[in-house]
């Protein structure tokens, strides 16, 4: 069993939690995930991970609530116990020998790019940090995004903070002021990263993004996270999840990405009662 | 006087039309009465080539005996001192090529249900309190296991008994292997996967499960710093093979492993009551020859699944599935097209199978593995109309540790290079069995090199 030490709301929709799994602690890379699963009927679902603590033997996770699994997580408070968690997963991403980067993150990516970001600024590297989010009140983690950035760029879909735009309308400002980047790193949505590769393309800059696919096992054996790149199959889960960008085959990742929105649907409406009752129990401070 | 009788004696089974629809057991075994009547057909023969046949040579016609005088708890410690999982190779075990096969009473007629009665009794003896046998005093030794299937649980078992401290270390939430992803609940119930699992660690074998060797920890670090004094890798076959033909990636189609996962660890066939899911379609086509074919193709049909096909290239003489499971799947209901080779599949705006186009074959001159080599007949393409293709065409070793243990050799395709007396690999102090060596095969020859591997460590680590 896997103890939730810490659990904070970062907005409405978006948690962090801090678990103990003292062996991914002490392993864990920017760009590996992990896998949990909150009980014995519970799906496998994979999550990046967002920090580590060695010392104190936790990984942290953050995660938006979207569908009925994460809601059920988000059910779960500090001294509870997850049944699994394991990882840590995936390849690390190679950020050795990278000078000046943009990373690039939106939405809940952003949770994902932080660490990215900061194991970059670590190495010295110049990092220009882009983020984009739909309104001010959905942002995350901007002071850690401060301290791991040369320059933080931030975007919103209404302009509430000032900046109205996407990631790639501020990513072309800088490269059309002449700003030069040897590398790119996308992480976000698949619509997102997409844009970011087809402008990144007129320029030439090498581009890593991080797919995000359905997965099961998470240790090459199933296969459910199958990705053409470079016209070659590869599993996100051990191949993966970082890609060259520009390689990838966006259109069949976005129909993947659909294949269970029935299931998932009906999962969320035969089961609004459960999570209604343990949100009640929640509330009620049991649990 | 033995029991003259040709013909085996016929295992109680569920109606094939109402087991289509249900994922309880198909088989009901023996009660006592018709497996003592079974049992008296064994001759005793003085030679026993039925023990030869199997791979973890369990006393065969010591046990059968027992049968016949009714001492079934001792008949299970007969087979329980060579075999840890009884109950489980009494239904997976392909004994028609192993025990059977060497059994006397087959030269004229069928031979002595071995496999029945080895079952029953299992599942007599777990149902009626067995205890398990006391291992020797620890000996302060460690050994490490990579992977809680067949290969594992079995050399874990043997090196518990001699005094051991064992620790398997699983990759899935759940030990047993492919026992419990890949073999469907109506061929082997997982409780009784579970009940294997107790007896072992009843006996003091530790299991760590979510722990993926090769990214959680290493194997030089189970050897360094973490104290094992030996290391055995009974990793399995874990890497799905695709056939490389176009529409591969649409949604719709999968992988045995992924569809079986889902059903059979994931528990799909109680969606939405357990979370994760499954599609199955109205017609489903499944892609290979073998008993996971078979698996993947009696899950689709019990999952609701109206048409299910069973897409092979070549006939049905050179399918690699046991014969049991080619006659379960025909009774029900599963259409077999055989001397067909899928050559592209089909799909729709959205992403998503609508069909798959095939030619047909013919069989030419034998081939490196001696079955005749499929030809394509000129001007058969046709499409199939499905909505769901899982391919069951084989699985490689996983090269996760491989990859994450320098001067372990491997074959080109992946397997792990042993010497097959002992199971000693490259590296000093690992031993490997089972599928990540042979590629994919069966439970029972990775119990028995499960076993080998055991003696081996035992050997190695008793000089210190």
């Amino acid at each position: 069993m896997y103890r939730i030490v810490t659990k904070r709301a970062l907005h409405e929709t978006v948690t962090l939690m801090e678990v103990e799994a003292p062996y991914i602690a002490k392993k864990a890379k920017p760009g590996q995930f992990i896998i949990l699963r909150m009980d014995e009927n519970g799906e496998r679902i994979p999550l990046t991970v967002a920090g580590t603590d060695p010392a104190r033997g936790t990984v942290t996770i953050i995660y938006q609530k979207v569908g009925y699994t994460t809601r059920r997580l988000d059910c779960f408070n500090e001294g509870d116990e997850l049944l699994d968690f394991v990882g840590p997963l995936g390849t690390a991403s190679h950020l050795a020998g990278m000078k000046k980067v943009a990373v690039i993150g939106g939405g809940l990516g952003v949770a994902i790019a932080y660490p990215q970001a900061k194991a970059l600024h670590d190495m010295g590297a110049e990092v220009d940090v882009i983020v984009g989010f739909r309104n001010t009140d959905l942002m995350i983690l901007m002071d850690e995004l401060k301290d791991a950035s040369t320059n933080l760029y931030v975007m919103t879909d209404d302009g509430s903070n000032g900046h109205k735009g996407f990631v790639t309308s501020a990513l072309e400002e800088q490269l059309k002021a002449g700003k030069q980047y040897d590398h790119v790193i996308a992480i976000g949505p698949l619509m997102m990263m997409r844009a970011v590769v087809n402008l990144t393309k007129q320029y030439n800059i090498p581009t890593v993004i991080s797919m995000n696919p359905i997965m099961v096992d998470g240790t090459g054996m199933c296969g459910s996270c199958r990705v053409t790149v470079g016209g070659e199959m590869k599993f996100a889960c051990v191949d993966g999840p970082d890609f060259d960008g520009f390689e990838v085959d966006w259109d069949e990742a976005i129909a993947r990405g659909r294949m269970y929105r029935t299931e998932e649907a009906e999962s969320m409406e035969r089961k609004a009662c459960n999570l209604l009752n343990v949100d009640l129990q929640t509330k009620r401070g049991g649990n | 006087m033995p029991n003259m009788r040709l013909t085996k004696l016929p295992a109680r089974e569920q109606d094939p039309n109402v087991r289509n629809c249900n994922f309880e057991e198909v088989s009901q075994g023996y009660d006592e009465a018709m497996a003592i009547d079974e049992a008296k057909r064994c001759l005793n023969c003085k030679n026993k080539p039925c023990v030869n046949g199997c791979p973890v040579n369990v006393r065969i016609p010591e046990f059968i005996q027992l049968v016949i005088e009714g001492k079934f708890m001792e008949a299970n410690e007969v087979i329980r001192s060579t075999n840890a999982l009884p109950a489980v190779c009494g239904r997976v075990c392909p004994q028609e090529t192993q025990c059977e096969e060497k059994c006397v009473r087959g030269i004229k007629g069928e031979p002595v249900a071995i496999g029945r009665l080895e079952r029953f009794v299992a599942d007599y003896a777990m149902t009626h309190g067995a205890v398990s046998a006391k291992p020797l005093p620890d000996n302060g030794k460690k050994v490490a296991i990579v992977g809680g299937g067949p290969a594992g649980l079995t050399c874990a078992g043997d090196l518990r008994k001699l005094g051991y401290g064992v620790t398997i270390f699983e990759a899935l939430h759940t030990p047993g292997g492919v026992l419990v992803y890949g073999i469907p609940e109506f061929r082997l119930p997982k409780q009784l996967v579970r009940d294997e699992i107790r007896i072992l660690e009843d006996l003091g074998v530790k299991i760590e499960t979510n722990m993926v060797v090769g990214r959680s920890i290493t194997l030089d670090e189970l050897l360094g710093e973490e104290g094992y004094g030996a290391v055995f890798v009974g990793s399995g076959a874990g890497l799905p093979r695709f056939q490389g033909i176009p529409g591969e990636n649409l949604n719709g189609v999968y992988s045995a492993n992924e569809f079986l996962t889902r059903i059979n660890l994931m528990k799909a066939y109680s969606f939405p009551e357990t979370d994760t899911p499954v599609q199955v379609g109205k017609n489903a086509a499944v892609v290979g020859g073998g008993n996971v074919a078979m698996d993947a193709a009696r899950s689709a049909k019990r999952l609701g699944a109206e048409n299910v096909y069973i897409v092979y290239r070549r006939g049905e003489a050179e399918m690699p599935a046991r014969v049991e499971e080619v006659h379960h799947a025909k009774e029900e209901g599963i259409i077999f097209k055989m001397l067909t080779n899928p050559t592209e599949i089909l799909g729709d705006a959205s992403g998503h199978v609508v069909g798959m186009t095939c030619v047909e074959m013919d069989l030419g001159e034998p081939d490196a593995s001696g079955r005749r080599r499929p030809i394509i007949k000129a001007g058969s393409e046709h499409v199939i109309d499905v909505d769901t293709v899982v391919i069951a065409i084989g699985n490689s070793p996983n090269p996760l540790i491989k990859n994450t243990t320098p001067g372990l050799n491997t074959e080109k395709w992946g397997g792990i290079i042993v010497d097959e007396c002992t199971g000693k690999t490259s590296r000093d102090h690992v031993y490997a069995g089972g599928d990540t060596v042979t590629g994919a095969a069966t439970v029972i020859l990775a119990m028995g090199a499960g076993k080998t591997a055991a003696a081996a460590i035992h050997e190695e680590l008793s000089k210190k």
